[in-house]
């Protein structure tokens, strides 16, 4: 395309359906556990 | 109405955000005005709105690509509602253990009232420590493989006695039911001594450690008890921690008040001083003279900014650093049920007091009215976690609508009650921050991802995290 570049693939939509085993880590977002925040986190499947 | 896309101007970039689906697309100026106008099916208003600005066959190839990431579900892809799988009762996988409600340093901003969190300076003893972690094992719920046990404070290193009582009964554990139990440490590095550091070392513990960047700031914020600077006793410790372990599962994370709000500085001198997995974080304090508050806003922005292309000026040169907050995986992040479920804290994630007793979280340790029960006779409160549960981002107001939803997954709930006494009402402030940092984050995972693209690599076939090392 000449006007968009697509930088990732995303799977947000899929993962509603293949989602959710709950083996990924607490996201605990205060301060002094360097906010980890769902975004920052990658899937552990 | 749920915001469908986020757009944003990021150091002469044009980002677009379809949050319903997590695509980012880099996109020129047109594309950017377009999307003031464009909801999918408004073709004629948007070439006759926009036909004084850019030549009607340039609208007309916008609009066709814009379709184009319609049919491919990467623009105004549909509402995400609650999956099935969430619905399911909260199990304990994660517990904050309190082992030293007690510390040898006295931070300006601390949260805990220097460790005893408004309590009896104590710490947890040995059979505590174990009976926390059978606790979670007999909670856990069936077929769970991986857990986590976080040793915290106060000081953690205060009390190795018990610190070191808890990982064998941990190691015995994994050997006998075959389970993963992630051990993690924060640390203010004042008595990480060679003793301490092999014993970390040896027992697989991941360490996040404290220190606030420039050295004025550090001895100004992180006094000792006596209320001597400690710069230059824990950055020594650090450095001989951190060469042990060569690198490798770590975190130096400072924090940031309205006194240096110029805190790229303080992260490109840890970096300076040796250390590369970073992280900086905005302190939260109510009716503090190192408050940050609104009107901070516009200059921690622009510190963000700075930050950002510091980070991207070190890393094209060969010489980067890992920072938190910039971490981020455009591709293979958390499934819808992990975005929408929050941190865990009070259905998933449990900080046990150094007397055994049970909070929602290390923060709520102390705080009245958020005692759940403990680890001898189980949760006793059953309303407050599934209060805590059904606190997702579908169920609190501003976060809703909010197009960061699926990236910070409703802030923190200390916070929120910190500021407004319910775990359902946005710290505004915190929102603000986060919003900020996350626009740098998919800035920087998009300029890295087009310079992949550049050398060859396709979409989806690298990882735009750096990764947690």
């Amino acid at each position: 395309m000449k006007h968009i570049k697509t930088v990732n693939k995303p799977g947000l939509q899929k993962s509603l359906k293949t989602g959710g085993c709950g083996e990924c880590q607490a996201s605990c977002q205060s301060a002094c556990k360097t906010s980890c925040t769902v975004g920052n986190q990658v899937c552990e499947k | 109405m749920k915001a469908k896309i986020h757009k944003f101007e990021q150091n002469g970039e044009y980002i677009l955000l379809d949050i319903n689906s997590g695509a980012v697309h880099v996109i020129d100026k047109m594309i950017f005005d377009i999307m003031d106008i464009f909801d999918g099916g408004n073709d004629a208003e948007v070439m006759e709105k926009l036909s004084a600005s850019y030549p009607k066959a340039d609208l007309e190839e916008a609009l066709s690509e814009l379709h184009e990431l319609m049919e491919a579900g990467e623009l105004f892809a549909p509402d995400i509602d609650v999956p099935p799988t969430f619905k399911e009762k909260g199990l304990v996988k994660s517990l904050c253990l309190m082992v030293a409600q007690d510390c040898n340093l006295r931070c300006k901003y601390c949260f805990g009232d220097g460790g005893s969190y408004g309590q009896e300076r104590a710490v947890m003893s040995p059979e505590v420590g174990c009976r926390a972690i059978d606790y979670m094992l007999e909670n856990c719920g069936p077929f769970r493989k991986h857990f986590e046990v976080d040793f915290f404070g106060g000081e953690p290193l205060m009390n190795m006695k018990t610190v070191k009582a808890v990982a064998e009964h941990v190691h015995e554990l994994e050997k006998a039911k075959g389970v993963q139990i992630k051990l993690t440490m924060t640390t203010n590095g004042m008595l990480l001594n060679d003793e301490n550091i092999k014993w970390l070392n040896d027992n697989n513990v991941s360490v996040v450690i404290s220190t606030d960047g420039r050295r004025e700031v550090h001895d100004r914020m992180r006094p000792d008890a006596g209320g001597h600077g400690t710069y230059d006793k824990v950055m020594k410790n650090f450095k001989k921690f951190v060469d042990s372990r060569k690198g490798e599962h770590y975190y130096m994370r400072g924090t940031y008040t309205n006194e240096n709000l110029d805190f790229t500085e303080d992260v490109l001198a840890m970096h300076d001083a040796g250390f590369d997995v970073l992280s900086m974080e905005p302190v939260v304090l109510k009716d503090s003279p190192l408050a940050l508050r609104e009107e901070h806003l516009p200059r921690i922005y622009e510190e963000y900014d700075r930050l950002t292309e510091a980070y991207l000026k070190r890393h094209r040169e060969g010489k980067g650093f890992f920072f938190f907050h910039f971490n981020m995986d455009l591709s293979n992040g958390p499934c819808v049920a992990k975005r929408l479920s929050g941190c865990g804290a009070g259905h998933e994630y449990f900080a046990v007091a150094e007397n055994g007793d049970l909070y929602p979280c290390h923060q709520f340790v102390g705080r009245e009215g958020y005692k759940l029960g403990s680890i001898y006779d189980g949760i006793t409160n059953k309303e407050l976690p599934r209060y805590f549960r059904e606190s997702h981002v579908l169920n609190k107001e501003k976060c809703r609508e909010c197009w960061a939803r699926f990236f910070c997954s409703g802030g923190c709930h200390a916070n929120d009650d910190l500021f407004h006494g319910d775990i359902r009402k946005s710290y505004e402030l915190g929102c603000e921050l986060q919003k900020k940092r996350l626009e740098c984050a998919i800035y920087v995972q998009a300029m890295l991802a087009l310079e992949k693209m550049e050398q060859g690599e396709k979409v989806g076939e690298f990882t735009t995290a750096e990764g947690i090392r």
